[in-house]
């Protein structure tokens, strides 16, 4: 009977159930080391997480405006060859309008030297920096801006002392709202304000501006006719053409004086600036992350050092060389993907606080989900072979003498 | 599963060898080598209980070592229950000692984190099976040591004498063919020691095969086989018939 058949069944065993057990034994006695080294690994996770889906919601929402403001382009005069400035003919917006995949135009006049002030007492050099500019009832709809209060200049308020402000205007002025009836200085004139707008995302310099109609332009402060600036739209498929024929159509006499730009390149070149500071943060990610895995690795050797008893008991009761690398793999493995985890929620609700703050949609690519679990477990992994190696290669005898 | 079902040693049948050791040497690397065993053959059979005794470095503790596998020797033949262990993968002797072996150290090395019961329960961890059957068996372990009434307690809770008697329990919980013990008592009082000793005499009066290294003479003497070891060679194996 104790002869029993030779061999039966012979290696020992470990069950994953009791593997998962045994290998959480060690983080379940030393909880403050354990979590302290899951922190490690989740500033890394939550880093990379909330970079990726951070830069994500902010670049679709770029995208999304570029979408939107793509078709749009500006004519103004550019200086002669000698240096000189020149300036629109004042046909320049009835000739544009003519061209056929245009849709929108607006013109706008800088009126140079008049300013706009809160009351009559400001003393005149105090300007603030917003300039007066012209223009027509057109100017929302081609520019994509919108009224936060009030409303914008129409053919009747364009004649009359009427202004409208951009949102950085308004708030220079400390104008947040229009409940009472407003006045500013302008010019030596107080106009009313008949409404604030909200930012003009593609064209920002208009957000410190004040605009007022041209008639009233005219009346008051001699406005010539000639526009200082156009904003056009095209349909989208036609931009490129559209901006060929612009300056001939605009100032037949003299086509090189005008130029045309895309504000849309502005928005572009911002995408690529974004692109390089994630490339920045994620790599700040990589390295909280090498750092947790360093931490884990660091951990995982002096576990394995205090616990030299525990493996030669493991190995009298019958555990083998591999169910010993097994155990302190699956530790190793447990501290990161727990840490992983709580990375991956941090980084994810970072992303959501920051898109909701900012008006964006929230977007977490995919990738950033899983990878952050991955990149974790991969981490654990490799800071766990090697101290799991040195504990199965332990001798029993040698483990157990280290009391 | 196979049980060694320990019985009383049959008059007729002649006892089966629970362990065979044949000119078992065992050197450490060194310059010279140290030899710790210098060709040693002994028997044990089935329902004995030997005590092993000699001066400190003599080599009972590596004796035992390699008695229960945990480490192989240099040269000779180790054969466990009938089974030659020298040809035997790390898997397969970590097999032999998961079901066939049970160790009892002299710094009981109990599982802090762990329960008297899971500490018992984990004797039998790496022989595979179902928890619960672990557990039950190992409630019997340690009802059979007296413990019953510090089941759920944790090893920092108990005396010396009970963290022993459920290193024994632990040791005993899956009926091994041979039980180890190096120096058991050398860490508790005489008294408790004494105690330890009548637990492990009971024990083998129920069937189990225990080997035990002491120091103490007065031990040795109550015991009914001595093997006596010196500079690493058996310079004596003595029985008293009881
Ligand atoms: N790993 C090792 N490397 C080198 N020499 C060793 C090793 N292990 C034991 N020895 C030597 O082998 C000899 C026997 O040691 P062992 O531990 O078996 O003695 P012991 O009889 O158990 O002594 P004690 O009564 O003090 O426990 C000693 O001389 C010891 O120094
Ligand atoms: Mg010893």
């Amino acid at each position: 009977m104790i002869r029993g058949p030779a061999r039966d069944g012979s290696g020992s065993r470990l069950s994953r159930r009791d593997l998962l057990r045994v290998g959480s034994l060690g983080l379940r006695n030393r909880r403050l080391r354990a979590s302290l080294s899951v922190l490690g690994i989740s500033i890394g996770i939550a880093a990379i997480v909330g970079v990726l889906g951070i830069s994500q919601s902010s670049k679709s929402g770029l995208l999304n405006e570029l979408g939107r403001l793509g078709n749009l382009l500006t004519v103004g005069p550019s200086s002669t060859a000698f240096g000189q400035p020149t300036e629109l003919p004042t046909t320049a917006e009835g000739m544009a309008s003519r061209v056929g995949p245009v849709t929108n135009v607006t013109e706008i006049g800088a009126i140079s030297n008049i300013y706009v002030y809160r009351s009559s007492l400001v003393p005149a050099n105090d300007t603030l920096g917003i300039s007066l500019t012209a223009t027509d009832a057109t100017f929302p709809a081609t520019l994509g801006a919108s009224v936060a209060h009030g409303t914008f200049l129409n053919a009747a308020t364009a004649r009359y002392p009427a202004v409208v402000l951009g949102a950085e205007a308004a708030s220079l002025l400390g104008i947040n709202n229009l409940t009472n009836p407003t006045q500013v200085w302008i010019g030596g004139h107080w106009f009313t304000v008949v409404g604030i707008l909200n930012p003009v995302q593609l064209v920002s310099q208009m957000d410190s501006m004040a605009f007022i109609g041209f008639p009233i332009a005219e009346h008051d402060f001699g406005f010539d006719g000639h526009p200082t600036g156009l904003y056009l739209r095209s349909v989208p498929s036609q931009v490129n053409e559209v901006a060929a024929v612009l300056p001939p159509t605009v100032n037949p006499a003299n086509p090189s004086v005008v130029a045309v730009n895309f504000p849309s390149d502005i928005l572009k070149a911002e995408l690529v600036t974004k692109g390089a500071y994630n490339g920045l943060l994620l790599g700040l990610g990589a390295i909280a992350l090498l750092v947790g895995g360093v931490g884990i690795a660091n951990v995982m050797v002096i576990s394995v050092l205090e616990r030299r008893s525990e493996i030669g008991l493991r190995r009298a009761l019958g555990a083998s060389r591999r169910h010993v690398a097994q155990q302190f793999l699956v530790e190793a493995l447990l501290l990161s993907v727990v840490g992983g985890v709580a990375g991956t929620v941090i980084g994810a609700l970072a992303t959501v606080v920051y898109a909701i703050s900012q008006h964006q949609l929230v977007q977490i690519p995919d990738l950033a989900l899983y990878g952050g679990v991955g990149a974790a477990l991969a981490t654990g992994a490799i800071a766990g072979l090697y101290p799991s190696m040195r504990a199965a290669r332990l001798s029993p005898t040698e483990a157990l003498r280290a009391v | 599963m196979i049980v060694a079902v320990p019985a009383p040693v049959d008059e007729a049948a002649p006892p089966a060898p629970v362990l065979e050791l044949i000119d078992v040497v065992k050197e450490y690397p060194g310059d010279p080598p140290v030899v710790a065993l210098g060709s040693v053959s002994l028997r044990i059979d089935q329902g004995e209980l030997v005590a092993i005794v000699g001066p400190s470095g003599s080599g009972k503790s590596t004796l035992l070592h390699v008695i229960g596998t945990l480490e192989r020797p240099t040269r000779g033949v180790v054969r466990v229950a009938g089974e030659d262990t020298s040809t035997m993968s790390d898997t397969q002797l970590s097999g032999l000692r998961a079901r066939r072996l049970g160790f009892v150290f002299q710094q009981f090395f109990l599982l802090d984190g762990l329960s008297v019961l899971d500490n018992v329960a984990d004797g039998l961890l790496y022989r595979g099976g179902h928890i619960a059957e672990r557990r039950r068996l190992a409630e019997a372990a340690i009802e059979r040591v007296g413990l019953d009434h510090r089941v759920d307690h944790r090893p920092n809770q108990l005396s010396g004498g009970e963290q022993q008697r459920t290193a024994i329990a632990r040791a005993l919980a899956g009926r091994p063919a041979l039980v180890m013990a190096d120096e058991p008592t050398g860490n508790l009082d005489s008294a408790t020691g004494a105690s330890l000793l009548e637990l492990l005499r009971e024990l083998h009066r129920e069937g189990t095969t225990i080997v035990l290294i002491t120091h103490d003479l007065d031990v040795a003497a109550a015991m009914q086989r001595r093997v006596e070891i010196r500079d690493g060679r058996i310079v004596g194996d003595t029985r008293t018939g009881s």
